[in-house]
């Protein structure tokens, strides 16, 4: 086989590859819009269950994730960035940092149901929250954390390490440099990572499980120590606990979620492209 | 004889045991330009990052001597080197804007220092983009992105937004050596009228530079000050073989 023939025949296998890789998610989209379109109309979005949730609309299991993701975050943000601030502009490497580094590796590969049960003895038993929205936000948070940290770490260090000696050169001490400098121009990455893990959080159902998640609670929560309805386990009850469940919901269910976790990348990639035409370096 | 401003007594420095300076003695008068020369690695940069401590940044690095500052030793362990970076300010070898406008570069030192009237702030941005030989070709685009500037504007900006901290000693690391000769004249220019008011301390990037602009001159190689005096007399009779083979251009 001649060099040429050759170079055509790697180019059209990686190319196959490539696209073989993008059908499953494309199949995956196109084949819950087509099955879940039918059932949305704003009942649906804004309506309580009917008739052992076969009827009616699913708004508190939308406005539970919505709840919940915004709670991982607020458990997620402060405790992510600082650590990845820590780490990235602090920190000497010692077997303090490397033990550090260590946990947050080991964490992104805990499965999703031990972060429950973690959270059902941590949060809902121990610290006594019970079973609420407080509980499944930590858990979620904690889930996110390894993702903010690194992805938030990563992005502080591609700040130009010349931004930090001009700053330390002007007067300026460690924390300064790190508030006028690194963070303003590593925020759309360390924005990008939070959605990231958050996104993966709201479409979690292991970690909600046994720390927030209520069957059926056709309401809105009284209080942040209330139960919830949410989306990935209200998804998962109605497509294997409630018999005689009609498919066409089961699928308008599964796209509410996509669409509220897709609006989520689609946010991030709307602030990474902003920022990037900002940046001036 | 000018007063000394910074007075270098048995400098030693060592990067993780590997010695960078080797017992240096060195005396620095007020109001003049000192050019630091001599090859690559011979300790240049590292006496000029000593005087700002900015070799604090570096991991491993081992500090022996006296630095001397009007007569006050800025190792001691009383100092503050942030207070001492405002007192002692650096141009670095490539120009290095912060992002931002270039007024947000100039502000930069003042503001972290805790100015923040406006009036001032744009006093300040005037008089130092003046002082720089800036204002003219940048003062109807001061809220434009620094980066925008062409490399020896913002060499002249980086230059300005030192001045902003009201140094009384200016450090230039090979300041010029990414600008075409026209931008080095400006800045060599710019030099000559900064000296009445600030003691200049530069790398130069070549000896030609450094017999233009300095009226003394001390020659380092490998870590060890070789000759040090008038800037004439280095460049017309130097007493050592070594430095005259260097600015001879036997070697280096």
């Amino acid at each position: 086989m001649s060099r040429q023939t050759t170079q055509k025949l790697a180019f059209a296998t990686l190319t196959l590859l490539a696209v073989i890789v993008v059908l499953p998610i494309v199949l995956v989209v196109a084949y819950i819009v087509v099955q879940g379109i039918g059932a949305i109309n704003w009942e649906f979005i804004s309506g309580f269950p009917r008739s052992g949730m076969r009827e009616g609309g699913i708004l508190p299991a939308v406005i539970g994730t919505v709840l919940l993701t915004f709670g991982a975050a607020i458990a997620a943000i402060p405790l992510g960035v600082g650590a990845a601030i820590y780490l990235a502009e602090y920190a000497r490497d010692n077997w303090l940092t490397r033990a550090i580094r260590l946990a947050i590796i080991n964490l992104a590969g805990i499965p999703s149901v031990v972060y429950g049960l973690f959270g059902l003895g941590m949060f809902v038993l121990f610290l006594g929250f019970g079973t609420s929205i407080v509980a499944g936000s930590l858990t979620l948070g904690l889930m996110t954390l390894p993702v903010v940290i690194s992805t938030a770490e990563e992005a502080i260090l591609t700040v130009p390490q010349s931004f930090r000696v001009v700053s330390i050169s002007l007067g300026g001490t460690r924390w300064q440099t790190v508030r006028e400098v690194v963070l303003p121009q590593s925020l759309p990455g360390i924005i990008t990572g939070i959605i990231l893990g958050l996104e993966r959080a709201a479409g979690e159902t292991a970690p909600i499980l046994f720390t927030v998640a209520a069957f059926y609670l056709p309401r809105v929560p009284h209080s942040i120590f209330d139960q919830t309805m949410a989306l990935p386990y209200h998804l998962y009850v109605i497509s294997t606990q409630v018999p005689g469940m009609p498919l066409s919901v089961q699928y308008g269910t599964a796209l509410v979620l996509l669409v509220l976790v897709l609006s989520l990348e689609v946010t991030a990639t709307i602030i990474r492209s902003y920022f990037r035409r900002k940046r001036q370096w | 004889m000018k007063p000394i401003k910074i007075q270098v007594s048995d400098l030693s420095v060592y990067y993780d045991g590997h010695r960078a300076l080797n017992e240096v003695t060195l005396s620095i008068h007020a109001n003049e330009i000192l050019a630091i020369f001599g090859p690559a690695h011979s300790g240049r940069s590292t006496l000029l990052r000593t005087f700002n401590r900015l070799n604090d940044l570096i991991d491993g690095v081992l500090i022996d001597g006296q630095v001397l500052l009007d007569g006050d030793d800025i190792y001691a362990p009383s100092v503050d080197a942030v207070a001492l970076r405002r007192r002692v300010g650096m141009v670095f070898a490539l120009p290095i804007p912060l992002p931002g406008s270039i007024r947000s570069n100039i502000t930069y030192g003042p503001r972290l220092s805790g100015v923040h009237d406006k009036g001032r702030l744009d006093a300040i941005v005037e008089r130092t983009l003046r002082q720089a030989a800036l204002w003219d070709e940048v003062k109807d685009r001061l809220d434009e992105p620094a980066a925008a500037l062409s490399g020896g504007q913002q060499q002249r900006l980086c230059i300005a937004r030192v001045l902003a901290l009201e140094p009384e000693v200016i450090l230039l690391d090979a300041p010029t050596s990414g600008l075409d000769p026209i931008s080095t004249a400006k800045v060599e220019e710019s030099l000559q009228q900064l000296k009445n008011d600030y003691t200049i301390v530069i790398v130069p990037h070549s000896v030609q530079q450094a017999a233009r602009v300095a009226d003394q001159a001390a020659f380092f190689l490998a870590g060890e000050l070789v000759e040090h005096g008038i800037s004439h007399d280095i460049f017309t009779n130097p007493s050592d073989k070594r430095t005259e083979d260097y600015i001879t251009g036997r070697f280096g």
